[in-house]
């Protein structure tokens, strides 16, 4: 089996959340009743026009631009044209030969290495309506009694992006999948929820031998509706093909869908079933030419894209590839731990506490006052466990401070302890002789004694060190 | 007073109305009348708008074409599929003349989705022509153009795709303006082909004309291609042509099958031209005139395939009862709704655009498209018009060219040049022929309405034709 090189290209459709649909200004919403967030241009009666929505274009170039893409200096709008009640104009405005941004490249960082993966292109196109269909077999159009539209969605923003076919197993696709999700969210354009829809991945597999030059037939798996079945479903279709093969048949360029409860692939459609969509430019729309001011702006709105901020986690703070990627997954999280840090906290140990103890307070990193916290992280060893919880439990508090509770910080000064061991000490000369004379087990008494004399204040390291240094005195 | 609406032009009623002689509700009145005495006989409406109580506007009433959307009034674009449909909206044109105090006094008469030159290709029954009830008023917008030759109508809005305004103009004696593509919103007009449908208005006389295009030009937010005009519309005033330089291309005015009559009316309009001060030289037009009829039946189908895919039976027009599936449902929805030239246009449209024809037709047909464009504009750079007759012969009889698709699209030969380079035309009445009218065509480079008004009323005023049917008067 080891021979055979899997072959993956993801084509990924993100729903933008504009304010208003792509082409008219319906609000773009979910949940609501159906069919209340219409009008004449999203419902196709006759005459209505599109308009282009402009926040969508500058979100498709900020994306581009993260994406590493060339954006394009003029761009066009074509038809593609097939019926479908979900569908109301009988075809869909997208774009063809002429997308909004080109060619990009993206780098996933692995432990040892990084993944680059070309992209081909992104463009902007609008989703279609829902469909729900009642009776028959489940979710589908043949033999459902009724089939119902819900326009509500029909003219959503969608963004297309398209990978070169350079991902080689599935777990390098959901690798991919998911630094782009995190991509998408943090640039505030899309909620991108596989399980809601607002993210949603078909991926192309064919297999080949392992050096061998070009490609070998492919078939598109549709709609797998979260990065596990994403990967479940590429693994099944690698191993189908290369099966195929082996059996000495050969694979069938068809469009396939994975179902993730009984593992199985079916076909959808063959190749002789494939729509000719007959695109051609919408005569509706002009052509966009964003110029060069606007994706300038576009581009200083750009934040640091998450690749970057993970390596930059590994190398200026020494943290390790698995402590930077736990980190990377809140932009907010590493801003409080770079704050944290720059307050002279010790790095591994603060992405240690952030990760672990303060995350699992559930408590919002950007509104906690880093300076504060940091004391509470400096102090972490010598506080009580209790205090320490509860104290990071309130650190998001508006008034929270410090203080308070580093009064329970242990009591680890020999000078304020030294006294207090040596009256106990003196209060009990037998057991002092009994330990001498090779009783070690008496030792936890007399740090028993002290702990208790100090209502557990005291750091019992220290205590412990003092005690056997006045026995051994 | 009495109000002759045969003689009535749209000008003199409102001066009429603004010195308060007549009412708003005595012009309807007056309207009314002569459609219950005439509109039997010429059919121009298809159904009637607003009741003519003087409330629905103060202004004078314009007629409708009927793929032109009047929210609450029916439209139907001739075609059964759209029986019983009522828009929601205003097309932003019928919004402007609403906002000019214009009652809307019906919607009129077209070729199915304003496909065809007579009026026969609408689903409820032909048009005729108020100079000869045999014979017919040109099309599309013949209904258009009837009521107004007929004194049903002072004025109206008509569409043109490849000629639909001007041909019509001429064969009813009337004048059209299509204007310059992108000066008139096509936001609620039915679209044929969207990158060449243009409304117009449709009158007695240049002035009317002008006083109309004035309401409805400039940039609209619901129509992409729409833009600002560069300069504001004036009514013109001249009679002198002195220092035009007008041009006569001979491909226009010597094209196979220009009726005799015709071309000699056309050519005593030139002559007359000529002694107003006009620069006359013949020119030529070679592609332009070739190639334009070809270019213009692959690229207008190839756009109507898809703007005519939104009339699906789900949402609104008309649905096949008791389909068995969904195919069928669309299937027999089409078929009985599509009249037999929208079903032709379709099929050549689908095949145009279709993998593999896409280049050889569509594409081709764009690059020709760029060709006659390039024509025309270096045409213009010698002159401010082109002359030619408009169409090449005067309306013919009902039923004469119905069999025979071919004669039919010739009837746009002189047309559709200047449409498919996005250029205004005028047509204006210069004569008569077999007692039929003879339609002058003048064309100018883009945004040269204003020019192309001043030479078209100069030229009116010299001809002084009697706009008033022979039979008539
Ligand atoms: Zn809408």
């Amino acid at each position: 089996m080891s021979e055979w090189q899997p072959v993956i290209g993801l084509e990924i459709h993100v729903q933008l959340k504009t304010r208003t649909k792509m082409f008219c200004r319906c609000e773009n919403v979910r949940g609501e009743e159906p069919n209340t967030r219409t009008c004449p241009v999203c419902l196709a009666h006759p005459g209505a026009l599109p308009v282009l929505n402009g926040q969508a274009v500058e979100w498709a170039i900020l994306l581009g631009q993260a994406l590493g893409c060339a954006i394009a200096k003029r761009s066009l709008f074509h038809r593609k044209n097939y019926f479908y009640p979900d569908l109301p104009k009988g075809y869909q405005i997208s774009q063809y030969d002429q997308p909004i941004c080109g060619e990009g490249r993206f780098v996933v960082p692995r432990e040892n290495d990084q993944l680059e993966v070309g992209i081909v292109r992104v463009h902007l196109e609008e989703d279609a309506a829902k469909t729900v269909h009642v009776g028959g077999t489940a979710g589908r159009i043949q033999g459902a009694e009724t089939s119902l539209v819900d326009f509500n969605r029909g003219g959503t923003p969608l963004v297309e992006i398209v990978t070169a076919p350079d991902l080689h197993n599935a777990d390098d696709a959901r690798l991919f999948l998911q630094l782009l999700r995190q991509t998408v969210v943090e640039l505030g354009i899309s909620d991108a929820e596989m399980e809601k829809g607002s993210l949603r991945c078909d991926a192309n597999v064919s297999v080949r031998k392992l050096g061998e030059e070009g490609f070998r037939t492919k078939t598109e798996l549709k709609n797998m509706n979260s990065f596990m079945f994403v990967a479940r479903g590429i693994e099944a279709e690698v191993e189908r093909q290369i099966g195929v093969y082996e059996g000495g048949g050969a694979v069938e360029q068809e469009t396939l869908h994975f179902d993730p409860q009984s593992g199985k692939i079916s076909s959808l459609r063959s190749k002789e079933e494939a729509h000719d969509y007959r695109y051609f430019p919408e005569p509706d729309l002009v052509a966009v030419e964003p110029d060069a001011a606007m994706i300038d702006a576009q581009a200083s709105q750009l934040p640091e894209q998450p690749a970057t901020r993970l390596r930059r986690l590994e190398t200026t703070f020494g943290l390790s590839f698995y402590d930077a990627q736990v980190l990377n997954g809140s932009p907010a999280m590493v801003a409080l731990f770079e704050a944290i840090v720059e307050a002279g906290v010790d790095a591994k140990a603060s992405a240690n506490v952030l990760q672990n103890q303060f995350s699992a307070a559930g408590v919002d990193p950007t509104a906690v006052d880093a300076g504060e916290l940091a004391k509470v992280i400096e102090a972490r060893e010598t506080l009580p466990r209790e205090t320490f919880t509860t104290a990071l439990a309130h650190s998001g508090d508006a008034d929270f401070a410090a203080a308070p509770y580093l009064e329970d910080a242990a009591v680890s000064d020999t000078a304020e302890l030294g006294p207090l061991v040596d009256a106990i000490l003196e209060a009990n000369p037998d057991l002092v002789n009994a330990f001498r004379a090779g009783i070690e087990g008496l030792l936890g008494f007399f740090v028993g004694q002290v702990m208790k004399e100090t209502q557990g204040k005291a750091d019992p390291r220290v205590v412990n060190e003092l005690v056997r240094e006045k026995l051994s005195g | 007073m009495t109000i002759d609406t045969l003689s009535l032009t749209a000008e003199a009623a409102q001066t009429l109305l603004g010195a308060g002689e007549i009412t708003a509700g005595e012009l309807a009145r007056a309207y009314a009348d002569a459609i219950a005495e005439r509109d039997p006989e010429i059919h121009a409406y298809l159904r009637q708008g607003d009741s003519p109580d003087g409330e629905s506007g103060e202004g004078v009433p314009i007629a409708v074409k009927d793929c032109i959307s009047t929210k609450g009034l029916e439209t139907t674009a001739a075609s059964k599929i759209l029986a019983g449909y009522v828009p929601l909206y205003d097309a932003t044109v019928v919004e402007r003349c609403r906002d000019a105090g214009m009652p809307v006094l019906g919607k009129t008469n077209l070729d199915e989705f304003a496909m065809g030159s007579s009026t026969e290709n609408s689903a409820y029954g032909p048009s005729r022509n108020p100079w000869d009830l045999d014979r017919v008023p040109g099309g599309s917008s013949g209904g258009s153009a009837a009521a107004v030759a007929g004194g049903l109508a002072p004025w109206a809005l008509g569409s043109d795709t490849g000629g639909s305004i001007k041909q019509p103009a001429a064969l009813c004696g009337i004048v059209g303006l299509r204007p310059t593509y992108g000066t008139v919103s096509r936001y609620g007009v039915i679209a044929f082909a969207s990158s060449l449908d243009q409304v117009g208005p449709m009158a007695k006389t240049v002035r009317d004309c002008a006083l109309l295009y004035e309401v409805l030009a400039g940039r609209d937010r619901n129509d992409s291609t729409t833009v600002e005009l560069p300069e504001p519309v004036t009514i013109p005033t001249a009679d002198s042509l002195n220092g035009v330089r007008l041009g006569v291309p001979k491909e226009l005015n010597d094209a196979e099958g220009i009726e005799p009559g015709v071309k000699a009316s056309v050519e005593a309009a030139i002559t007359l031209a000529d002694s107003l001060g006009a620069d006359v030289e013949e020119t030529s037009l070679p592609r332009s005139v070739e190639y334009g009829l070809a270019c213009y039946y692959l690229i207008a189908p190839a756009e109507a395939s898809a703007n005519l895919s939104r009339y699906d039976g789900v949402r609104y027009g008309h649905r096949a009862s008791e389909p068995s599936d969904l195919s069928e449902m669309y299937e027999r929805s089409r078929w009985e709704g599509f009249g037999a030239e929208p079903r032709r246009r379709i099929m050549l449209g689908t095949y145009a655009l279709s993998a593999g024809y896409y280049d050889a037709f569509y594409g081709q047909a764009q690059r020709v498209r760029t060709l006659i464009r390039n024509e025309h504009a270096e045409a213009f750079e010698r002159y401010d018009a082109l002359l030619s007759p408009t169409s090449p012969t005067v309306a013919f009889p009902l039923g004469a060219r119905t069999a025979d698709p071919i004669a039919m699209y010739v009837a746009d030969l002189l047309t559709i040049p200047s449409c498919m380079a996005g250029l205004p035309g005028l047509s204006i009445p210069c004569g008569l022929s077999e007692g039929l009218p003879v339609g002058l065509q003048i064309v100018g480079p883009q945004f040269s309405e204003n020019r192309l008004l001043q030479i078209g009323h100069a030229l009116e005023t010299a001809l002084a034709f009697d706009v008033v049917p022979e039979r008539l008067r």
